[in-house]
């Protein structure tokens, strides 16, 4: 929070003070790019600041690392529960949430949100299998969409960027405890009189760090090493614990 | 105070694991299963991956089959000879089981298949021992009846290939304890157990073995077997969880030697009697949790890294 404080200040002197080389419209920066999960992690704020070389409103869009994901659907079949469809889709983002300094619908028409991807009805998923029908497919993408917003990973809203005078904004973006590793990408978009002026991204970084990172790192690199040292280590608790039985 | 355990992804209280631990490796001593039967299902119910864990409870079981063998040894109630056939059927089924798991998993009906075959085989084996065991507990109430034979034979016992096992008093053939092992090894592998449950009650009512060293003897191979399903999870599926099942493990053992002690003091009636109604409780759980509408029909799984 500090270092927004302090930021925002450089921001500021440097606005004032030289405006005839504010040649862009738009400078935005985050307070952080490197997320650091270590054990005791229970999520941290971002802050995102920046200044427009006049009037404007900014939204900025927080995408996490893509991956497939496939959903399926589960129905009765002779009194038991079983997954009996499915659908997969390809570049599913793995966090995604909407920042605008204003109501979306008072600056930005239909056709700039559709091309930009603001907000979640926006979100371009690939469904992989082309044969379905349209509704089938719109099941399938907003039981995905609901089931991410469940895991806190999906923003229900959209959240505020608030403008200090005319020129300067900032936001503060939460992140989740249990939010995804990978490579973010923060877009921002300056818009005036319902069209995007300039756009900037900025990459954010969320990794594992720490003993847990190391575990699973190796377990994933080294996996029968792995294996083999998960079993001689239950092994060797188990002879352990039986040696203080011996006598009995 | 919570723990991160670093492949499940989430964070656990550790008092509930240990005594989650504890409590599985209690029976697990007092019966000579394994108790991943238990354990597996809870680890399900506090919200851990189903996959995860499958394979953590099976690392788990190598550390409390090693202590609980190693007190029925001391006792020498092990059939080696026994246990040897028993695992090399055992090692194959596992291989066999990790590789069912990866094509289940891939098709999306793993969660199904755990659950159904826990279902199935807990129903059945309960029924069968509780029958069972009650028959013998009116019999002992009855006394002058005619003594029982050391042990029924059947057709099965005719195979070829014919063994003498000298600790379990047994002429039969070696394909018998060869198929058991196979199919406890495939299980181990789809549902994270040692299979003791499965194997407690075939090595009394289709081998014939004597009472006494059924526990020690399943408990011996079990150990081989949960090792090999652990390394072969590990790699095939990267779904041990390490962390998770030493803290499993340290509730575990000690439960496991308490288990083992309390056993002894207890009849091999009472003690089948009281398996049946455990293994019932948790197929009619697991039965009810299939055939109640889930609160979202629809369910996520995220593929690649």
């Amino acid at each position: 929070m500090r270092r927004g404080c302090w930021f925002l200040a450089i921001a500021l002197a440097a606005s004032s003070a030289v405006p005839a080389v504010a040649a862009e419209p738009l400078i935005a920066d985050l307070t952080s790019h490197f997320i650091a999960i270590t054990t005791g992690f229970t999520g941290t704020d971002v802050v995102l600041f920046g200044a427009t070389d006049g009037t404007g409103d900014v939204i900025a869009i927080v995408r996490g690392p893509e991956h497939d994901a496939v959903v399926r659907r589960k129905s009765r079949v002779a009194g038991i529960w079983v997954n009996t469809q499915q659908m997969t889709f390809t570049g599913v983002p793995s966090y995604y949430a909407v920042y605008s300094s204003r109501q979306l619908d008072e600056i930005a028409p239909p056709s700039m949100q559709a091309l930009h991807q603001i907000g979640l009805v926006n979100l371009r998923l690939g469904a992989a299998e082309k044969n379905r029908s349209p509704e089938e497919i719109n099941d399938f993408r907003a039981a995905l969409i609901r089931e991410r917003q469940r895991q806190g990973v999906f923003g229900d809203g959209v959240g505020r960027i608030a403008f200090l005078g005319d020129r300067l904004f900032r936001a503060t973006i939460p992140f989740p405890a249990d939010l995804p590793t990978g490579e973010y990408r923060v877009e921002i978009f300056l818009v005036r009189d319902k069209a995007v002026i300039s756009g900037q991204t900025t990459p954010l970084y969320a990794s594992q760090a720490g003993i847990d990172a190391d575990v699973y790192e190796f377990a994933n690199r080294e996996a029968l090493l792995y294996g083999i040292i998960a079993v001689a280590g239950a092994a060797m608790a188990g002879w352990l614990a039986s040696l203080p039985f011996r006598n009995a | 105070m919570d723990l991160y355990l670093p492949i499940a992804a989430m964070s656990l209280d550790v008092f509930l694991l240990l005594a989650l631990g504890g409590g599985v490796g209690f029976l697990s001593g007092v019966f000579g299963v394994g108790g991943g039967f238990l354990l597996t299902p809870f680890l399900i119910f506090i919200g851990v991956p189903h996959a995860v864990a499958v394979a953590s409870s099976a690392n788990q079981l190598v550390g409390a089959s090693v202590s609980g063998a190693l007190a029925h040894w001391r006792r020498g109630n092990i059939d080696f000879q026994m246990a040897f056939v028993l695992l090399a059927g055992g090692l194959v089924g596992s291989a066999a089981g990790v590789w069912l798991f990866a094509v289940l998993r891939r098709i999306g009906q793993i969660d199904l298949a755990i659950s159904l075959s826990y279902t199935l085989l807990l129903g059945t084996l309960g029924a069968l021992m509780l029958a069972e065991s009650t028959r013998a507990i009116l019999r002992l109430r009855k006394p002058g009846g005619p003594r029982r034979k050391l042990h029924q034979h059947i057709w099965l016992h005719g195979l070829p290939l014919k063994m003498r096992f000298r600790r379990s008093k047994l002429y039969i053939s070696a394909l018998l304890p060869l198929s058991l092992g196979f199919a406890v090894g495939v299980l181990s592998a789809i549902m994270g157990v040692g299979g003791g449950f499965v194997m407690i009650p075939a090595m009394i009512y289709i081998l014939g073995m004597p009472t006494s060293v059924v526990p020690g003897t399943s408990l011996f191979q079990i150990i081989f077997v949960a090792a090999t399903v652990t390394v072969l999870q590990a790699v095939g599926n990267g779904t041990v969880d390490v962390v998770l099942a030493l803290v499993l493990l340290v509730g575990g053992v000690v439960g496991a030697q308490l288990g083992t002690r309390f056993g002894q003091r207890l009849r091999g009636e009472q003690l089948r009697a009281m398996l049946a109604f455990i293994v019932l409780a948790v197929a009619a759980k697991l039965l009810f949790d299939l055939t109640v509408a889930p609160p979202d029909l629809y369910s996520l799984e995220t593929i690649g890294p």
